[in-house]
């Protein structure tokens, strides 16, 4: 796994002011594995992701992408190289209609690059990308402004922009979080198909049974450490992570 | 019988799309009537007009042009309050070619264009990085900045200026090049904010860390729109200095970086025709107010007043609703 590992954190650190958001987070991921990252709330979760898509600087440590050194890369820069992530708020262009919100991702270098240099019908591309992850093109649902969509479709929206870019590697920050039921069953089989189209993803998530069912492996921050690692079912086991869920007495 | 008022979309708008506008008389004109109308307002308008009207019509001219590159900055995120230091670097790089080199007004004005646009860019990529207020401070600040150095190293005339710059070949070049410029950045500039490069700029306005999150540089498309800005503001300063026959220290005065926006705001920010169409009333308002005399600034500023607090979207976007749109009173049972 060692060689194949297709992001790779050593020593990393992160200090706001005197607070410790991370302290020595190290773990490895390898291609095409759905790694669960959880942990209380304030554990350091996204402060992770922020680290690794470079929207923050580590204080110290390194990050390795295809053996690449990326620590503290410009976010856009880590972007081309096939890391995309959504954002735990959802941060659509609310004053545009869903489907001219993907003409920003597909304006992406990366994507004109990966489609030899021709950016192509974007708006046609849109509407086909949003319709996999459940915009009902029936419906016309895709043509709705942004502001107007209740939070199912616009963490759909999310993880479609986040598709659109062709990433190989994917975080999704607490896409469930918000979600019905029923909503989070209709967005799991997008992240299913995802897996078997080879691409690697992170997933950060409060909701653990949903998480539990399809993660390979998860790792269990708390107060910005990594306290576990391991086998989803195995790790719960674990004293640290009940401790840290349940408060010091359980 | 009580009446309720219902606005109903016009069915031509829907049918105006595409192919289907070529079916009908109907249907083309109402395509482009707000298309030919300005047109041919622009072209006829210095026909019509008197020598003084004339000059109010270039004034007019050069505060659309510097509205149109206000609104194009903001759209991308980027508030200014200084539209004086494009106008003043275009004024100045022009003077210079042609004081110091005797470059002809039409080889100067672009050439001044072009470096200005240069320039103001250079001097402001620093600040791509601030927001908000921060970003305006900064651009508000340099301008009169520049007018203490000119002042103080008494360079390119320093307080006196530089004088006997040649005009244009003739008055009706002036005018129907400015009232070119105007059409061309007015339709052209609409047509690509309309496209995707355009949606890529407003959405940095709207959200620029999702921007950056689908791998785009915002800081190169800040600059790009800050270029095409600064050129539009160095090309009116240019423009003018061969009005005038001079450039001085004036050209950085802030009625350049003020009435722009006040332009801007009244006509309807973000369509540039608004801009347009708010230079449009206010200069014009502005000279007949003249015979007032002192009280002059206090009716321009109430008519400022009642126009942003009645129509706070702006003049444009309240006409382009009614125009796609009709209203009718139907009886509530």
């Amino acid at each position: 796994m060692n060689s194949a590992a297709l992001l790779k954190l050593t020593g990393v650190y992160k200090n706001f002011g005197g607070v410790q958001a991370i302290h020595d987070l190290s773990f490895e991921l390898a291609q095409g594995e759905l790694l669960g990252l959880i942990g209380p709330n304030g554990s350091g979760k996204t402060t992770a992701v922020n680290l690794i898509t470079g929207f923050v600087k580590p204080s110290e440590g390194e990050i390795i992408y295809r053996g690449r050194d990326i620590t503290g890369w410009a976010p856009y820069k880590i972007v081309r190289l096939g890391i995309a992530r959504t954002f735990q708020m959802v941060k659509p262009f609310y004053h545009l209609p869903a489907y001219k919100n993907m003409i920003i991702p597909l304006y992406s270098p990366r994507v004109k690059q990966l489609a030899g240099g021709k950016y192509g019908d974007r708006d046609a591309v849109a509407l086909d990308l949003l319709e996999e992850v459940g915009f009902e093109r029936d419906a016309f649902v895709a043509y709705k402004n942004a502001s107007v969509l209740p939070q199912g479709y616009l963490k759909r929206l999310e993880l479609a922009k986040a598709i659109a870019l062709q990433p190989d590697l994917i975080i999704l920050d607490e896409l469930f979080s918000g979600l019905s039921l029923a909503e989070v069953a209709g967005i799991v089989p997008i992240i299913e198909k995802l897996r078997l189209e080879g691409k690697t993803i992170i997933m950060i998530e409060h909701r653990l049974k949903e998480l539990f069912r399809i993660a390979d492996r998860v790792v269990v921050l708390n107060f910005g450490e990594k306290i576990a690692e391991g086998q989803a079912q195995a790790v719960m086991e674990s004293d640290a992570v009940k401790k840290a869920y349940l408060g010091a007495e359980a | 019988m009580e009446k309720r008022k219902e606005r109903i979309d016009r069915g031509i708008k829907a049918r105006s799309v595409d192919i289907f506008a070529l079916s009908s008389w109907r249907e083309m004109l109402y395509l482009a009537a707000p298309r030919l109308i300005p047109i041919a307002g622009f072209l006829i308008l210095p026909l019509i007009l008197g020598l003084y009207w004339q000059k109010v019509l270039l004034s007019v001219a050069v505060f659309a042009l510097l509205a149109i590159s206000w609104d194009i900055l903001a759209q991308t995120g980027m508030i200014s309050l200084g539209q004086a230091l494009f106008f003043g670097m275009g004024a100045y790089t022009a003077g210079i070619l042609n004081h110091y080199w005797s470059w002809p007004p039409l080889v100067a004005i672009p050439a001044a264009t072009l470096l200005g646009g240069i320039i103001c860019t250079v001097f402001l990529l620093p600040v791509l990085r601030l927001r908000g207020i921060y970003f305006s401070m900064v651009t508000l600040i340099i301008p009169l900045m520049l007018v203490r150095i000119v002042e103080a190293t008494k360079i390119f005339g320093g307080t006196e200026g530089l004088t006997g710059i040649a005009p244009l070949p003739s008055k009706w070049i002036e005018l129907y090049l400015i009232m070119g410029v105007l059409m061309a950045a007015l339709f052209g500039f609409r047509r690509l904010l309309a496209s995707d490069y355009g949606l890529v700029l407003k959405a940095i306005c709207d959200n620029d860390r999702s921007v950056i999150n689908a791998g785009i540089n915002i800081y190169w498309f800040k600059a790009q729109a800050l270029f095409i800005s600064s050129c539009i503001g160095a090309l009116t300063g240019a423009f003018m200095t061969h009005v005038y026959m001079f450039v001085g220290m004036p050209v950085f005065a802030l009625d350049y970086s003020i009435l722009p926006i006040a332009a801007a705001i009244v006509g309807g920010p973000g369509t540039l025709a608004g801009a347009t169409l708010g230079a449009f009333i206010l200069v014009p308002l502005s000279e007949i107010l003249r015979g007032i005399g002192g009280l002059r600034i206090v009716f321009y500023g109430l008519f400022l007043v009642v126009f942003i607090v009645a129509l706070p979207e702006g003049i444009f976007h309240y006409v382009q609703r009614k125009y796609n749109q009709f209203e009718r009173w139907v009886e509530v049972e």
